[in-house]
């Protein structure tokens, strides 16, 4: 048997032991540890250029997965500016304000690339890295210098499309040689979230805890298994495209539309259903705080699970390269052909996200629940992304008319802010093992309801404006009629609270971790194994490993493992 | 009062690299389908022209210079399954603890190798295609040449399992396995290529 000592597991109220919720005051007494990781990096007092070597050849997954969250949420601040910038250029769109053509073309891609590469796919995948070894019980994540080797790659690929488009090399671009940059950018940046996702799944599949079947492992580690492999499956098919656009567009610049053909061809990577694809795990996320936050076990598991993997269906969609719009025209087969695909690609993924949204919240009917930050980060941040899934289905409607609009940029900024939310509350919720810290609730609660007012307001002038016909990513050279302005500058002030509430985030979590107010080692009284470790995680994450019996090995270990002291 | 959780036993067999190679070779098939998918939407948006001897209309896609050296590509369509039975023979007799036999079993493999990567120069040899041709000439070698890395990635693979198995890893059977599920990806792979690229054209 592996004592509570060495696992730092509290003691058990009754109300648990039953399986059923505990009063909010009922937290268990942790142990305390003088091993943490954290503690003794503090004193080691060495070198700034020793720190960095540490971390940039570091195979913890901690570490590599904080670096993923870290500069995601540097991205965070980039595209918000961005989104500002692009919102005051489209006040006046009869003319150029800041940027001339070219340079508002670039910025268009630098946007919607920033938006899903840059942020929303690291964003999540880092936070995967980072905590799903622990919920599974290992101590080390699978092939640890793979996964360094995908933040390296993501990172300097994400440099390399950044230079490219500013050197006017993106899509439609007039610089063929960093046009040829622009795809080896992406390229690299692909192989790096493929590499990391590889590492993901692997150690899901391959690492769990003895006993933990697949159907045990915690929600958020099951959102990322299917959001690793649909990673898998979509991935290598925008590579495939990478490869002869980059073949064609160095020697011959002929078959594939020169740098027209990358927006033709690459298009697809930057907006729903392959969109879906990154913000699975927003679902894992909210499915894992929820229960913690309403103190019971979470209700209806199996269809929580089923509601998570139906989201890949996203996957059928984003591998046949297009958006299957739904067109009642033609003969009855074609409607029915249409209708079909329509469905599977657009409204199985929304169907996904409505099961697990509803079946997550249930653990609020049956449970006590506390509305803290990281749930309400976490619940925003889903209805966000739900209404972006329910925009893009409107959208993919022939008789809406909302094809080539604003209204599609304004589904790809729901999914990512909405997905940025998820990720705040996902690092509120699990601080204490990736720096040792409690985040102060009060505050944290506040910077979610401005990220909700940010996120609506970024998005929901694109939707009225697409109505009313605005076009996609273009600048200059329309006009409707309508409050042209109004809709823009409310959408460039959205972007600002955005960076505002990442950039107000990140001071606190950098403020909290600079006080070094040590957090407990389960201070939520949560269920999943990451929890039985010290905070912050130790190197190894277990000095012993345990076994498992059920999707809560925390809640069972505490009640149903007594022995006498 | 304590609590505990059971104590799990000393670490089980892991299987990681063999899972691992699955996901990379689930990933590699992606990414040659998606290759092979574009290539037919390509081939069949190609315009028509008369066939050499004008008696029937045919896909203007291949230029009429182009001839495929069907030798040398049907070579390597056949030895492909020779490569897997090598890397399956490996896997016999690492599970029988055969030192001797999984490594010349290896070394084989690596032969083969050598053999196919050499029919693909061969190919291109012949062929002569010119890459700024039209999307025929971008295509293949962007498809030929991506299974021609994936090639040199197994071989890389079955390069480093030979050393370990030299090395005396008797207990390597996991990374041997893995090394010819990997093979067996690409004859799968191959197969599908040699198909599309080489006999439909």
């Amino acid at each position: 048997m592996v004592s509570v000592r060495a696992l730092h597991l509290g003691e058990i109220t009754p109300e648990v032991r039953k399986g059923h919720g505990v009063s909010p005051g009922d937290h268990p007494k942790m142990t305390t540890n003088d091993t943490h990781v954290g503690a003794s990096t503090k004193s080691s007092g060495s070198s700034v250029v020793a720190s960095v070597g540490q971390w940039m050849t570091s195979s913890d997954h901690k570490k590599i997965g904080r670096l993923f969250i870290g500069w995601s949420l540097v991205h965070a601040i980039e595209v918000a500016v961005i989104g500002i910038i692009f919102g005051l250029e489209r006040m006046s769109p009869s003319s150029m304000q800041i940027f001339d053509g070219d340079a508002a073309l670039q910025l268009s891609w630098l946007f919607r690339h920033v938006l899903v590469l840059g942020l929303l796919a690291p964003l999540f995948i880092g936070i995967a890295i980072a905590v799903v070894p622990m919920q599974v019980g290992s101590k080390a994540i699978a092939f640890p210098r793979l996964a360094q080797y995908g933040f390296w790659a993501w990172f300097f690929g994400s440099g390399l499309v950044l230079i490219s488009l500013i050197a006017n090399g993106g899509p439609n671009g007039g610089n063929a040689d960093m046009g040829d940059l622009f795809l080896m950018g992406v390229g690299l940046l692909l192989v790096g979230l493929l590499s990391a996702s590889i590492s993901v799944a692997t150690t899901i599949l391959t690492s769990r805890a003895l006993g933990m079947s697949l159907d045990m492992i915690p929600a958020f580690s099951w959102s990322a298994l299917i959001a690793s492999i649909a990673t898998l499956l979509t991935v290598p098919v925008a590579m495939s495209n990478i490869i002869y656009l980059y073949v064609d567009h160095t020697y011959a610049q002929n078959a594939f539309g020169g740098g027209k053909g990358m927006e033709t061809w690459l298009g697809w990577i930057y907006s729903a259903p392959h969109t879906f694809v990154f913000v699975i795990m927003a679902l894992g996320v909210l499915a894992e705080v929820a229960p913690v936050a309403a103190r019971v076990r979470q209700p209806l598991r199996p269809v929580l699970l089923g509601g998570i993997a139906l989201i890949s269906t996203a996957t059928i969609g984003a591998v046949t390269q297009t958006n299957h719009v739904l067109d009642l025209s033609g003969t009855n087969g074609d409607k029915l052909s249409s209708t079909v695909l329509f469905l599977l690609t657009n409204g199985l993924p929304l169907l996904g996200m409505l099961v697990a949204l509803a079946v997550a919240m249930l653990s609020f009917k049956e449970g006590k629940p506390t509305v803290n930050a990281a749930f309400a980060f976490s619940i925003l941040g889903v209805l966000m992304i739900l209404a972006g899934a329910t925009g893009s289905f409107l959208a993919n409607i022939k008789d809406a008319d909302l094809q080539g609009t604003s209204f599609a940029e304004g589904v790809t900024l729901y999914l990512a802010y909405g997905g940025v939310l998820v990720a705040l509350g996902a690092l509120t919720h699990w601080a204490p093992k990736l720096w040792g810290v409690v985040l102060d609730d009060k505050k944290v609660l506040g910077l979610a309801g401005l990220g909700l007012i940010g996120t609506v307001l970024s998005s929901l002038p694109l939707y009225i404006a697409g109505f009313a016909d605005q076009p996609a990513n273009i600048v200059t050279g329309f006009d409707y009629d309508g409050p042209v302005a109004l809709w823009n500058v409310l959408a460039a002030a959205g972007s600002a609270l955005i960076a505002l509430v990442v950039l107000a985030y990140v001071g606190l979590l950098v403020a909290a971790v600079r006080a070094g107010a040590g957090a407990k080692d389960d201070p939520w009284d949560a269920h999943t194994l990451e929890w039985s470790i010290p905070s912050p995680a130790p190197a190894n994450n277990f000095a012993s490993l345990a076994t498992v019996s059920s999707s809560e090995p925390l809640l069972d270990a505490k009640p149903s493992q007594e022995v006498p002291a | 009062m304590t609590l505990a959780l059971p104590s799990a036993p000393s670490q089980t067999s892991r299987r990681q690299v063999l899972v691992g190679t699955a996901l990379v070779a689930a990933a590699a098939g992606m990414l040659i389908a998606g290759m092979l998918a574009m290539w037919m939407k390509f081939r069949a948006g190609a315009p028509t022209r008369e066939s050499a001897d004008g008696l029937k209309i045919i896909k203007d896609w291949m230029s009429k210079d182009i001839i495929v050296p069907e030798v040398a590509a049907n070579t390597m369509f056949a030895t492909f399954p020779f490569a897997a039975l090598m890397a399956q023979w490996a896997v016999y007799a690492a599970k029988r603890r055969d030192g001797q036999h999984r490594s010349l079993a290896l070394v084989i493999l690596f032969g083969i190798g050598i053999a196919i990567v050499n029919a693909q120069v061969a190919i291109y040899a012949q062929m002569e295609v010119v890459v700024a041709e039209g999307a025929f000439g971008a295509m293949f070698y962007a498809i030929t040449g991506t299974m021609l890395a994936l090639i040199v990635s197994g071989m890389a693979f079955t390069a480093v399992a030979f050393f370990r198995s030299v090395g005396g890893r008797d207990d390597d059977l996991q990374v041997i396995s893995a090394n010819a599920l990997y093979w067996y990806f690409l004859t799968a792979a191959f197969t599908a290529v040699w198909f599309f690229v080489y006999v439909q054209k």
